[in-house]
């Protein structure tokens, strides 16, 4: 009782990584309140995957299992994780800030009149003082997330409510599997005597997964590469470095020009306009019809080689050098003291 | 078959955080909200737009804001009846202060069983906070399924709306019974821009608080109009347990804010040197820019 749960998502058969995370995340959690961590799995024939889930640490997992559930709906899953929780009661439930995640766990979070903090970057545990009536709150779950376009970090609290629910996003938490584990316990649930004809009501009539579309206009990191990029196979390096970030790639007009990058991802007049928190620019000499479209940006990087390139004018740290050399060493340094 | 729809949009008025530029800050480095325009939080732009499709394909159908803010939110009420609405109320009451996402669903739903609406249609997420949980919250409060991440309202068949939603990797089609709770992710398309006979109808809508607080109120013979008045409800409009509303029915509690602070506006050189390129990413790191 007063346990950790995870709520769980899987992908084709496999289950995801941010579930993973949350699992070693929470396992941490579950050490320092001295309490179990357990596992919700929802799904079409999914029971296979609580042995990895074990492997994770969980001492417990929740299966509910029925052809209905192969995709994700909101009603029928929400039902199911409220009425485990309302049964568990458990100190703190966590979901990914995935879109399935972000769907459901504001539901449930409203019908338990319990509190939920979107997007956590951190969790922590620790006491809270209420100021007002100096009441001690032992072990609360710190909910550690930006807010205000990332220009604030705020921590908050649930000091009554329960279960203590937050969504993180993947690649935020570190994902490690135990060395060693036992198998924990099952608990499959009753499907059927949970879910009315009023939980099925929504139908998906159709699904197409797809290749992920690119999307620069919303993407909170850009790396951006220009004509000094060199080549199309240079452009890997811009790559690189997003990919490692969790950035998107842009490019200059010079550069989607000379057939380095794809059009969709031109930035300037004759393309997007972007305003993301940090915008790395590489390689482009920053003429104003590129710019345009990023001079916005919260914070901007800019490596070039030419100590005067306009680019390092609007730039709050201009780094002057190869990009060759220094793309490499950000990717690196990032490596090295990022987790 | 015609069918006409009432619609609520839900709305919301944001500090444009996407637009913290280097002048929005003080000089400790720390946003300067008051530098921050209001604006109209730009998913919600792209709700109003697919309810505004809706009154284009139904005839009859008929689009009401909703939003929840200070008195000057107003204006978000005013836009909406310039790019095609027919109305909308301001929710607003010293109790909803301090609401946290719960708390402000929980008012919402109030207005919203007083306004008896077929569809609601939220932006996915407001820039502000980017919790995206409003939207759900107030589906559960009202117990209405939810569509989230919407990008088309596609049509209306056998009784049930046709929805495209957009997810990470993909779209998926899903049909719904009405009444339900919409939320329209940013890929679907931009709103249309004013309207010009709109604009000149509505130029003088007011509140009884905007219209009490201004003196010189040379249009005032124009506010006799009933459709110029946009109505202010709160707490004893919409009724509903006291304690649901403003902190009181907040269970999330701020502990601690710590700005992030900006570096100098001057720009800062740095060599391309393996020392300089690690500091420069531990502080992007330790500012949670990246990481």
């Amino acid at each position: 009782m007063n346990n950790i749960i995870v709520f769980i998502e899987t992908d084709n058969g496999k289950l995801c990584d941010v579930s993973l995370e949350l699992m070693t995340k929470g396992r941490q959690l579950a050490s320092a309140l001295k309490c179990d961590l357990e596992a919700l799995l929802i799904g079409h024939e999914v029971s296979s995957l609580k042995e990895e889930l074990y492997q994770y640490g969980a001492k417990k997992v929740h299966i509910a299992e029925d052809p209905k559930l192969e995709y994700f709906r909101t009603l029928p899953y929400a039902a199911i994780t409220i009425n485990l929780f309302k049964q568990e009661q458990p100190q703190i439930a966590l979901f990914g800030a995935t879109s399935i995640g972000r769907d459901l766990a504001p539901r449930v979070s409203s019908a338990l009149k319990s509190g939920l903090t979107a997007d956590c970057t951190s969790l922590e545990i620790g006491n809270h003082t209420d100021t007002k009536s100096g009441r001690e709150y032992k072990d609360l779950l710190y909910q550690i997330r930006p807010a205000f376009g990332g220009n604030i970090i705020a921590t908050i609290i649930n000091p009554d409510c329960r279960p203590q629910m937050a969504t993180v996003r993947e690649g935020v938490m570190k994902k490690e599997a135990l060395s060693h584990y036992s198998a924990g316990e099952t608990n499959e649930i009753d499907v059927n005597s949970i879910l009315s004809d009023t939980d099925l009501v929504v139908e998906i009539i159709e699904r197409h997964i797809e290749e992920k579309k690119i999307d620069i206009k919303g993407a909170p990191i850009i790396v951006a590469g220009g004509f000094g990029v060199g080549s199309r196979e240079n452009f890997k390096l811009v790559f690189d470095l997003a990919k490692v970030l969790g950035a998107e790639v842009g490019a200059s007009r010079a550069a989607v020009d000379a057939g380095f990058a794809d059009h969709a991802r031109q930035i300037g007049q004759t393309g997007v306009t972007v305003r993301p928190k940090l915008f790395i620019s590489v390689g482009i000499s920053g003429q104003i019809q590129h710019t345009a479209g990023m001079d916005q940006a919260a914070m901007i990087i800019s490596i070039n080689n030419d100590p005067n390139a306009p680019i390092h004018q609007l730039a709050d740290y201009a780094i002057i050098g190869d990009l060759n050399e220094i793309v490499p060493k950000m990717i690196k340094s990032y490596k090295k003291n990022s987790k | 078959m015609t069918k006409a729809f009432k619609i609520v949009v839900l709305a919301k008025q944001v500090p444009d955080t996407r637009n913290v530029g280097k002048n929005a800050m003080k000089e400790d480095g720390t946003v300067n909200r008051a530098a921050l325009p209001a604006i109209f939080n730009p998913e919600d732009m792209n709700a109003l737009e697919q309810a505004l499709r809706i009154k284009d394909k139904f005839p009859g159908s008929e689009v009401k804001l909703l939003t929840m803010g200070p008195s000057r939110a107003a204006d978000i009420i005013r836009e909406g009846l310039f790019r095609g609405a027919d109305g909308g109320v301001l929710l607003t009451d010293r109790k909803f202060a301090g609401a946290d996402t719960l708390a402000t669903s929980y008012a919402l739903s109030m207005a919203i069983r007083k306004m008896q609406p077929d569809i609601i249609i939220a932006g996915r997420q407001a820039i502000d906070g980017d919790t995206a949980q409003v939207g759900p919250q107030v589906a559960e409060k009202l117990d209405y399924p939810q569509v989230t991440y919407a990008e088309e309202i596609v049509g209306f068949e056998n009784g049930k709306l046709i929805i495209k939603r957009r997810l990470e990797r993909g779209v998926e089609v899903v049909s719904t019974p009405v009444p339900v709770v919409i939320t329209v992710h940013a890929t679907a398309p931009d709103c249309r821009p004013r309207n010009a006979k709109q604009l000149l109808k509505y130029k003088y809508a007011r509140t009884l608080t905007e219209e009490q607080d201004n003196e010189h109120n040379s249009y005032l013979p124009i506010l006799s109009l009933d459709y110029l008045r946009i109505p202010e409800w709160g707490v004893n409009d919409v009724g509903g347990d006291e304690t649901s509303y403003g902190l009181s029915g907040s269970p999330t509690k701020v502990k601690k804010i710590e700005n992030i602070v900006f570096q100098a506006k001057e720009s800062k050189r740095l060599s391309a040197s393996e020392e300089d390129i690690d500091s420069l990413i531990k502080e992007l790191i330790s500012s949670h820019t990246i990481g």
